[in-house]
């Protein structure tokens, strides 16, 4: 098991360096460079002798295969460099000011998903057969389904345009509570579906049979016995629904006007910013890795079958 | 041995000889889709929207990409304030009229999802077939690439291949369709690769595949009659699942700003160009939106349906 893992962490490895590589030349096979955007007015292109000072500066002037070992070396002891349009701040600073907006909306989207997910699911598989279970599996079915931008976009306009009631613009901490549930809808849905397939196959198990023919009310046998199995699928769906969430908010974030990772990184690839396309780039790839192979360690920890199997 | 194999054909007459209808696994397929009600529903509106998509330069009353320098730009649909039916569903900020580019844009959601997939389905059942059917290390080798492919994250793919390529060239050609198309089918056919592969690993232990190889069949020939066809359902249940994928792909992309290319009319990038006027004519955006969630609905009914009709087996607890 543990040698299955260590192999899991290793295959990250040529994934990251194959996202490294494509985006690498995908972003310098594009037309214009970082710049543009300081030769005032747009479309007019710099002073040529200053454009080559800049590009001596950066690097830029290298041949492109030798910029991109440059790049490789520098990435490997974890040096990402510094941003070429918002000057004096390193990619590692930017990343630092952009995550935290999409952490936050990320994070409460998965509390809001596990909170309304889970007591749905739940109910929808006690109900089996039932007028709510089948009105419970059309909603998540119709919410899983509509895009979270369309989602956002109707919540924008119901609750800000409509109703007043939240800001328009990105201002104080309700700014977060729109964007969020624009995001964990799909997620909430997602989660129900599972947690009610599971429930019900946990419902058949001989020990819950056991429990209930030693006369345990229904209740006790629901919360103790099958709950408790019912939820080993969506603790381990937990990490890759994070990740998921996080990059999800590229879109979101566009809608609500929120300073985090995804304006950041739709802006460094309008900007040409290269190092900071790179970074974001692999950041955003490490973090939906890092959450798909939560799935196997959360597997490992959850069901002692796994864990005391080979240890 | 032949004479075997078409001995199972006749015992199916046999059957049917019994005054019992013969069902095959299609028919029956089909039947039990029927009695699904939003399956059928959601058949249907996408029928509905297919022919309106075909038929979209016979239907539109204006062309959709022309600036007119005569009409009045943002004039409401014809059920508020000011709106007129000589444009029934408004005009946009450039005055173009939005029936026609709603119209239009159907066209472009139905192609952006048909086309990559069947790019998909050839790409990625051919790799899976070729995959599983050679097996061992070349399979174990194959599924490599596979996999590094299926850990690269789509959307940002999708968003630096756009933004890097569609002022070239390349990106130019249709509209920017070609570079949407390249850029699903590189994404999309590991799924589908994944899928074929289970199927022709399962398949190829089977006794009617050993029997095709005992009577002289060449391995194309088996792939292509029998392993192919036996793996049909689970592939349509997959394409009825990808078409939305990339129908809502393009929608996103275009929503950035980084999808199709003006004047091209799509719904994302209509709800991309109604968005700064969502608080003074909110109704702009909401009519691109509500077709992009209604299309993405009835493909997810009919996927469903389809699901459960191909599959007898699957979990019928869903």
């Amino acid at each position: 098991m543990v040698r299955y893992l260590i192999n899991r962490v290793l295959w990250t490895i040529p994934v990251l360096w194959l996202v490294a590589t494509v985006t690498f030349f995908l972003m310098h096979t594009a037309p214009g460079g970082p710049w543009d955007a300081r030769s005032g007015a747009a479309g007019r292109s710099l002073d040529p002798s200053l454009e080559a000072s800049f590009n001596r500066q950066y690097g830029l002037d290298e041949p492109l295969i030798v910029q991109y070992f440059t790049y490789l070396q520098n990435s490997v002891t974890l040096n990402f460099g510094d941003s070429f349009v918002q000057q004096g701040q390193s990619v590692i600073e930017i990343i630092g000011d952009g995550f935290p907006y999409s952490a936050r909306i990320g994070l409460l989207a998965l509390v809001m998903a596990l909170g309304i997910g889970i007591p749905v699911g739940i109910l929808a598989a006690v109900k089996h057969n039932t007028m709510t279970d089948y009105a419970s599996l059309f909603v998540t079915t119709v919410s899983y389904t509509l895009p979270d931008f369309v989602i956002a976009i109707f919540l924008l306009i119901v609750f800000s345009v409509h109703l007043d009631l939240v800001p328009i613009l990105f201002t104080d901490w309700r700014s977060y509570i729109l964007p969020a549930f624009a995001l964990g809808t799909g997620s909430a849905a997602f989660i129900a579906r599972l947690t009610r397939s599971s429930v019900l196959e946990a419902m058949r198990h001989d020990h819950v049979v056991t429990a209930r023919a030693k006369g345990l009310s229904s209740r006790a046998v629901i919360s103790r016995h099958v709950v408790r199995n019912g939820m080993i699928p969506v603790i381990t769906i937990i990490g890759p629904a994070f990740a998921g969430l996080v990059t999800g908010t590229i879109i979101i974030e566009r809608v609500f006007g929120i300073p985090g990772m995804g304006r950041l990184f739709i802006d460094s690839i309008s900007t040409r910013d290269y190092p900071v396309i790179m970074g974001v780039t692999l950041f955003y790839s490490f973090f939906i890795i890092l959450g798909n192979l939560m799935v196997d360690v959360a597997y490992v920890f959850a069901d002692p079958r796994i864990r005391d199997s080979q240890g | 041995m032949v004479v075997q194999l078409s001995g199972v054909e006749r015992s199916d007459q046999a059957v049917a000889g019994l005054d019992r209808p013969v069902r095959g696994l299609w028919s029956d397929a089909w039947r039990r889709l029927r009695k699904n009600k939003a399956a059928v529903a959601g058949l249907a509106y996408i029928g509905v929207m297919l022919v309106l998509a075909i038929f979209a330069p016979l239907l539109a009353p204006y062309d959709p990409n022309n600036i007119p320098s005569d009409a009045f730009s943002n004039t409401p649909p014809f059920w508020m304030d000011g709106g007129s039916w000589d444009h029934p569903l408004g005009t946009d900020s450039l005055a173009r009229d939005n029936l026609s580019r709603l119209l239009y844009g159907a066209r472009v959601s139905m192609i952006v999802g048909i086309v990559p997939t069947v790019i998909t389905v050839l790409i990625g059942a051919t790799y899976g077939i070729v995959s599983g059917w050679l097996g061992g290390r070349w399979d174990n080798i194959l599924m490599r690439l596979v996999d590094v492919v299926y850990a690269f994250p789509s959307l940002l793919l999708f968003i630096i291949m756009q933004a890097s390529l569609r002022d070239t060239g390349f990106g130019r050609l249709l509209g920017g369709l070609m570079l949407l198309f390249v850029a699903f089918a590189i994404t999309g056919w590991n799924g589908m690769a994944r899928l074929v592969r289970g199927q022709t690993l399962s398949l190829r232990e089977k006794e009617f595949i050993e029997a095709a190889r005992a009577v002289g069949n060449t391995p194309g020939r088996i792939m292509l009659r029998h392993v192919l066809p036996n793996s049909l359902a689970p592939i349509i249940v997959s394409v009825s699942f990808s078409i939305p994928a990339y129908i809502l792909a393009e929608a996103s992309l275009s929503f950035l700003g980084i999808g199709i290319r003006p004047p091209n009319a799509s719904w994302g990038s209509m709800v991309f160009q109604a968005f700064p006027l969502i608080t003074f004519m909110p109704i702009f955006v909401i009519m691109p939106s509500l077709l992009i969630a209604m299309i993405m609905i009835a493909f997810a009914f009919v996927g469903d349906g389809l699901r459960d009709a191909l599959d007898p087996q699957s979990d019928r607890q869903r």
